[in-house]
């Protein structure tokens, strides 16, 4: 599936009532801009904003960022409509929230193939994203990520999840460590994304900072971000060193070199590496170069 | 489509627009009010009596309060208000009608 | 005829010796006498100026019809001494005022019905906004609003082109003899920086303050040398408004990327070393340039010699933290700038012809090395307005804008592309009001720009790995954004004429005209 593993560090959530907000989402840098029908919409302004959702899918220029929408649950009579609505305009990803199962991510799939049927975009390819609220749904994380070939990855929704397990956000970030730590294992284990959870106080950019580091040395691949203000901690956090990116460099080259010449296996300084070192630098490399780090060609 | 009943879409926040709709008398009556009229009230009016063209609205009364809004935004909301006005229930068919 | 910003100047303006603009330098030699003020000697000893009111003060200093009066704007919107001033003029019965202000603002409004009323009908200024912009806008001044920078007001009454036979100054502190200052009181600005020249070529120089002190209040700003009469008033402004709280770093992250590229691009000029000079403006992207500088400083261990303009309090910060030598002051715009020109040594205060005068024997600006301001439009031959509202109305001020980008080595813009849905930078700007050849380079969200003029610095950004567009380009996004503006219909009628620095016409404005779709 096209742009199914694509860098997504940021995926800052805009709401796609709000033309303001929408028109130069792209501008701050994110990876993926997510246009959200769900909660940032009012109840009774559910139809308009997906005409505005439309339009701004089929006029405005972003640069190169994804484009995700999220709609509303599928508890609501919403979500159809806002598949439709997003896959007519060209939406790169669909995001589910509160998915509670395999069977939720099959549905949105299937409505998604019709819909693409529906607007003459059978090649459409629309990618799915699946966030989980629930302590259900987290027990289910691998049924999940392995409903569809479309899923790209998926997130933890931290506000609702937190209500649902009896507490509230604490700086250690005690609170969700087994959810964070089920849907890693999950989503590795799939072979799909995982991205951590919103860190709402705006005004609090060294508690973002230490969520965030702490995100990324857990290994998620990203973060969601409520304001632009947040895109340039979390694209500093994941930034790799000159030195990692230097060595991620060699061993790339090295192993690319050595597979022509059929060797599957060396040594480089010292170090035994094969073909499965190959993703890992690969992505050292894809990081480095998103920062601005790394100028070369070899991704 | 038919204007059954008064409808709005939109709201006056900065780079929004806000679209009323009424039931006319067999022609449409565009009226606008905007922050950056001289510049750009003729495209606004022009965005807007195509969107209603293209929905096949003849009569309507229509009244534009505009805050910078981007034709896209002015077209999604005077769709929105069309379609509201119109008690249109069924499936919208973007990329048709709407687009 | 069509000077060299392009802008047709109507033939019937270019007389008695006004010529249209025809580059930044095109004055420069000019041989000139400075005229004199008429003074009346007091050579019998007196104890005191102080006389019971403003209208005795009007009234002794013989203000009839047809007289030019100035004030200065230190006390930006809390100014009260323009309007307790102009409303005696009014009271008395006393028409065809010409008001000679470095600024009229928000505070002024009152001022916009004694227009209409013909009380004013005259106005020279470096700003104009609110009601005031309004009724010269719609044509109610008599005559064509006069706009100058800073330095060309200045140069304007050095020169002799503008005589002021009253000047009204506002000051925090005075004593019984008229020597006055910007600092103490309870209406403390800072500096007096704007009205110094008026006191030296007024025929009659008014000092009305607030807060009378001990004679002598040392050292003055305006020295009682030059001061006819001394008013006191219960208040001459609103303290909250003089100096706002500081001026804090915007938190928008656009304008934070934006003020980041700027000191990018100073740190890849080759002016960016020890001891270079720098001026910013207090827009968001433009102050926030301070705090992205100083690392770069740190990084590689430099210091800035002076820092200049109005001041504010990410300047004083840096001053603080010993990053740099000295500030020089000619406006305050925040609390922490008046209390550092009261407290620290190296701060000090100067006058707006020091500043900034293009026709003395050369002011600070001709030394500066960056400045970074803000645009309300930028053309394609990057020629700036900062004084007409996109739909025409005047509602700005060139202030020290024209000045500080013709001095300085680097000269930065910094400014969304569009704003709303109006394009910053466009095909014609409504009026010119710092001619393209000041201006070195355009930051904005979308991209950063160099005027082709300076081959040098595009040079040395590209090899500082700096990504650069083209204004064509740019202007092209904007439009693509928001649609192509239609041209804003005027009357024929012109309303106000923005002078060059030099003097020569650089563009007029034009009565604005009710549109209808």
């Amino acid at each position: 599936m096209k742009g199914k593993n694509r860098l997504r560090r940021t995926l800052m959530f805009v709401s796609a009532q709000t033309p303001g907000l929408v028109k130069e989402a792209y501008i701050y840098g994110a990876d993926s801009i997510i246009l959200d029908l769900e909660d940032a919409v009012a109840e009774n302004q559910k139809d308009a904003a997906r005409f505005s959702l439309y339009h701004a899918l089929k006029t405005v220029d972003f640069m190169g960022a994804e484009r995700i929408v999220r709609i509303n649950g599928m508890d609501t009579p919403h979500w159809k409509e806002d598949i439709r609505a997003a896959v007519a305009g060209g939406a790169d990803v669909i995001r589910i929230p509160k998915c509670d199962s395999a069977a939720d991510v099959v549905a949105v799939e299937q409505y998604i193939k019709a819909v693409e049927l529906e607007f003459n975009r059978p090649d459409a390819g629309t990618l799915i994203m699946a966030a989980m609220e629930s302590p259900k749904a987290v027990l289910r994380a691998e049924e999940i990520c392995t409903a569809s070939e479309r899923l790209v990855g998926i997130a933890l929704s931290g506000g609702d999840f937190r209500k649902s397990m009896q507490t509230k956000y604490y700086p250690s970030g005690n609170e969700i460590l087994a959810a964070r730590g089920l849907l890693l294992l999950a989503a590795r284990a799939a072979g799909v994304q995982c991205y951590d959870t919103i860190f709402s106080d705006l005004n609090d950019m060294e508690g973002f900072r230490v969520e965030t580091v702490t995100g990324k040395e857990m290994g998620f691949d990203g973060k969601s971000v409520v304001s632009p203000r947040q895109i340039q901690v979390v694209h500093e956090v994941f930034a790799p060193s000159e030195k990692e990116m230097i060595e991620a460099e060699r061993t790339v080259r090295a192993i690319r070199e050595n597979a022509e010449r059929g060797i599957g296996i060396f040594t480089l300084d010292g170090k035994m590496l094969d073909v499965a070192f190959l993703p890992g630098a690969e992505r050292v490399l894809e990081l480095a170069k998103a920062s601005g780090l790394y100028k070369g060609d070899l991704v | 489509m038919e204007i059954k009943r008064m409808a709005m879409a939109g709201t006056l926040e900065s780079s929004d627009v806000q679209i009323t709709i009424e039931p006319g008398n067999g022609t449409i009556a565009v009226q606008i009010d905007s922050i950056v009229l001289n510049q750009y009230g003729r495209q606004i009016k022009a965005v807007v009596l195509r969107t209603l063209e293209d929905m096949g609205v003849t009569s309507a009364n229509v009244t534009v309060v505009d805050k910078g809004a981007l034709d896209c935004t002015i077209r999604a909301r005077a769709e929105c208000a069309v379609y509201r006005a119109s008690e249109f229930e069924e499936q919208i068919p973007w990329g048709g009608v709407a687009r | 005829m069509i000077n060299a910003v392009g802008r047709n100047i109507p033939d019937e303006l270019l007389t008695n010796g006004r010529e249209v603009f025809q580059g930044n330098n095109y004055r420069d030699g000019q041989i000139y006498t400075k005229p004199g003020p008429t003074v009346k000697a007091q050579i019998k000893p007196q104890e005191s100026k102080l006389v019971e009111s403003i209208r005795e003060a009007i009234r002794l200093c013989g203000v009839k019809d047809g007289m030019t009066v100035s004030f200065h704007h230190h006390f930006r919107d809390g100014d009260y001494v323009a309007n307790l001033v102009m409303q005696e003029i009014a009271d008395l019965g006393i028409k065809d005022i010409t008001i000679a202000a470095s600024s009229m603002g928000a505070a002024h409004d009152p001022i916009g019905k004694m227009i209409e009323d013909g009380v004013v009908t005259g106005l020279q200024t470096s700003g104009i906004r609110g009601k005031m912009g309004e009724a010269v806008s719609n044509g109610k001044l008599k005559t064509p609003c006069i706009l100058r920078s800073h330095g060309g007001r200045v140069r304007a009454i050095e020169q002799g082109e503008v005589h002021i036979d009253v000047a009204f100054i506002g000051a925090p502190t005075a004593d019984e003899y008229g020597n006055a200052r910007g600092k103490g009181g309870k209406s403390d600005c800072g500096v007096l920086s704007y009205a110094m020249i008026d006191a030296k070529y007024a025929d009659k120089v008014v000092v009305i303050t607030d807060c009378l002190v001990p004679f002598p209040n040392f050292p003055p700003s305006i020295q009682a040398v030059d001061v006819d009469y001394v008013v006191v008033v219960e208040e001459i402004g609103n303290p909250q408004k003089i100096a706002s709280k500081a001026a804090r770093i915007t938190q928008d992250p656009r304008e934070l990327m934006m003020a980041k590229e700027c000191a990018r691009i100073m740190a890849a000029t080759p002016y960016f070393k020890d001891g270079f000079s720098f001026q910013t403006g207090v827009g968001g992207a433009s102050l926030a340039v301070n705090r992205f500088i100083e690392p770069l400083m740190r990084e590689r261990g430099i210091r800035m010699r002076w820092g200049i303009g109005g001041i504010s309090a990410p300047m004083v910060e840096l001053l603080e933290k010993g990053l740099i030598d000295c500030l020089v002051d000619a406006q305050d715009f925040d609390i922490d700038s008046v209390n550092s020109v009261h407290k620290n040594q190296t701060h000090y205060e100067i006058s707006t012809s020091q500043y900034c005068n293009p026709m003395n024997k050369g002011a600070f600006v001709n030394k500066l090395d960056f400045v970074v301001l803000a645009a309300l439009e930028i053309d394609t031959g990057f020629n700036v307005n900062v004084v007409t509202g996109s739909d025409g109305l005047l509602m700005g001020a060139p202030g020290g804008h024209p000045d500080a980008s013709a001095g300085a080595k680097c000269s930065i813009i910094v400014t969304p592309l569009v704003r709303g849905r109006i394009p910053t930078v466009c095909e014609r700007i409504v009026t010119v009001t710092t001619p393209g050849e000041s201006i070195d380079v355009l930051v904005t969200d979308y991209g950063i720009a160099v005027n082709p003029r300076r081959q040098d610095l595009i040079d040395h950004m590209s090899a500082a790995g700096i990504e650069l567009t083209t204004i064509e380009a740019l202007k092209d996004k904007a439009y693509s954004m928001v649609g192509v503006p239609d041209d804003i219909v005027f009357h024929d009628r012109v309303v106000a004429i923005m002078e060059a620095r030099d003097g020569t016409i650089l563009d007029v404005v034009r009565q604005i005209k009710n549109y209808e779709v």
